[in-house]
């Protein structure tokens, strides 16, 4: 099944340097599971291919049903270098719930996933 | 039931909302009033200003502020702690009291002034000692950029601060304190917390690091529902209501708008997070993963089971140095095909700089309503955008190279292609970069001092 991250998931993105930092909330707590098996550092890492010129990093935290990613050389140099309209890379977080997730079928009806349309 | 201290977010970086100190001291009881006023270059600002004049240096909307809550400070006994001290906390306070004075309320102010963070004067002095101050990022000793470095300032932590309040101040005014400890300073003072508490200490840097940022934890910014978060007109700031073990509620005014949740906290926790099992502050390590939250009513969130571990022995330096130029100019294309047309405009100008041999470090250019924000991840609906803003940028080290960019935009509005507008704005300004470059020192080089007057 097809499932948009946006449907179950919300997000806040920042800056340390040229680092971009995007944390992923599950928007149900039965839905962290399948953010850290589906939001992978690789996946992550094909969907910036290209617009981020480093390698990504990914932190779990399951207290907070989070995932913490860092997008190392996203900024353009970052803060007062950049010549990027999101120079603190503010809105990474929504960039990054532009992804579409492939989830066996069974595994998304279990969690109750919504289907993307 | 134990005893609670109640310390108000009022700033979340210098510009933020100018109604928010007030609105904390008056809607409802606070015992404290936090206000943050430094971000990463905001030093190099302030030593630019210091060094056209010797009384400037420091964020002086924070007057503003303390004149907005001097009667809850004079009157009802609420203590404000600031970093608005930048490279000259003695000139702000002085500034603050001539303000209190005129007021007519010379004599209600104990300000401490906690120094001692600016390296800027003793660059050589620890260079010669050896320490290299290397770049976090690079490797770099800071050797190799010192004739352009303008300013060099030690993160300091809550000892400082705690010691002025000790000492009876009401008003704290600090240099590059971090963020975070001007949060959990005045509830280690309040609840006699000790230098190795780590675990209660970590709490009350989280406690900051929530309310760092100002209503961004209380509803401001937050995606999560954000069509059905209530009257963000009249949002409050947030309060933490700390207890002596370390737990605590994160919450805001009643009847005022904004929400705080379980989401709308954790969306703060995750902002600007590294690695989260050690958030390095010079008090605490704090662990991000410990962290419970807890809906406890109507906008109350508690926060408990906080873990944290030794200090280090080292405190981050923030170091501005000058590193060349940039510029920017935008103008807007209409439909039809407004892409296109401002793609066509893109070819044009860095055709018409290949020909004046102007080759730049960097050349960035932007379609904004296609692709600015998210590149490729926009897909091709700015292909139908009813207007597109073309939006270019350069940097480099010759500034006059930069300049000649800048007369290079206009002209596109009647020699490129057509249905263009918005230029108003005239030629971009050519700005000087001031770069920012984290290094580490060891603690025991920086000596910070109180005074309380």
């Amino acid at each position: 099944m097809r499932v948009r991250l946006s449907d179950i998931a919300h997000a806040r993105s920042g800056d340390k340097g040229d680092t971009a930092n995007v944390g992923v909330i599950a928007l149900r707590p039965e839905w962290y599971a399948v953010l850290e098996q589906h939001v992978t550092r690789e996946r992550v890492a094909r969907h910036f291919d290209g617009i981020i010129e480093g390698g990504v990093e990914r932190y779990e935290l399951p207290n907070l049903k989070a995932l913490n990613f860092l997008l190392y050389g996203a900024l353009d140099g970052g803060g007062t270098l950049s010549l990027k309209t999101d120079a603190q890379g503010k809105v990474f977080s929504t960039a990054l719930l532009r992804m579409e997730l492939d989830v066996p079928d069974a595994e998304a009806r279990a969690a109750n996933l919504p289907a993307a349309t | 039931m134990s005893r609670v201290v109640r310390v108000a977010g009022g700033q979340g970086f210098w510009g933020d909302w100018p109604e928010a100190p007030r609105r904390q001291v008056e809607g409802g009881p606070v015992d404290y009033l936090m206000l943050d006023y430094l971000a990463e270059v905001t030093m190099s600002i302030l030593q630019k200003q210091k060094d056209r004049d010797p009384s400037a240096g420091y964020a002086r909307d924070f007057v503003g502020a303390m004149e907005s809550v001097l009667p809850a400070v004079a009157e009802r006994g609420v203590k404000v702690i600031a970093n608005a001290g930048g490279v000259n906390p003695e000139a702000c306070a002085a500034a603050v009291q001539a303000m209190a004075s005129s007021a007519g309320c010379a004599g209600a102010l104990r300000i401490g002034v906690v120094t001692g963070d600016n390296l800027l004067p003793r660059l050589d002095e620890l260079f010669a000692a050896g320490h290299e101050l290397r770049s976090m990022d690079t490797g770099e000793p800071l050797a190799t950029v010192r004739d352009r470095v303008i300013a060099a300032n030690a993160y300091i932590g809550s000892t400082p601060i705690v010691e002025a309040l000790a000492k009876g101040a009401n008003v704290v005014i600090t240099g590059r304190s971090t963020d975070t400890a001007l949060t959990m300073a005045p509830l280690r003072h309040e609840f006699g917390w000790g230098a190795a508490d780590w675990d209660k200490l970590a709490a009350g840097i989280i406690a900051g690091h929530i309310i760092e940022c100002g209503a961004q934890c209380s509803g401001g910014n937050c995606l999560h529902d954000w069509r059905d978060i209530p009257n963000l007109a009249d949002v409050g700031y947030p309060i933490i209501e700390g207890s002596a073990d370390g737990t605590f509620v994160v919450t805001k005014h009643a009847g005022t708008g904004g929400r705080v949740s379980v989401r709308t906290v954790t969306e703060q926790l995750v902002y600007e997070m590294g690695d989260p099992h050690s958030y390095i502050t010079p008090d605490v390590v704090a662990d991000f993963t410990t962290i419970q939250l807890e809906d406890a009513g109507a906008d109350r969130v508690r926060v408990f089971g906080i873990k944290g571990a030794q200090a280090t022995d080292k405190l981050k330096v923030s170091i501005a140095y000058k590193s060349g130029y940039k510029a920017a100019g935008s103008l807007v294309y209409a439909w039809p095909d407004a892409l296109e047309k401002a793609e066509l405009a893109d070819r044009v100008l860095r055709e018409r700089l290949d020909r004046l041999g102007l080759k730049f470090a960097k050349v960035l250019s932007e379609f904004v309503g296609a692709s600015a924000t998210h590149g490729r991840l926009a897909g091709d609906a700015g292909r139908h955008a009813p207007e597109v803003q073309y939006r270019i940028g350069v940097r480099d080290a010759d500034r006059r190279k930069v300049e000649r960019f800048t007369r290079e935009i206009i002209p596109l509005v009647l020699n490129g292609p057509p249905s263009v507008t918005g230029f108003a704005g005239g030629r971009p300004k050519v700005e000087e970069i001031v770069a920012y470059w984290p290094a580490l020192i060891d603690k025991s080089v920086v000596q910070t001092r109180v005074e309380v007057c």
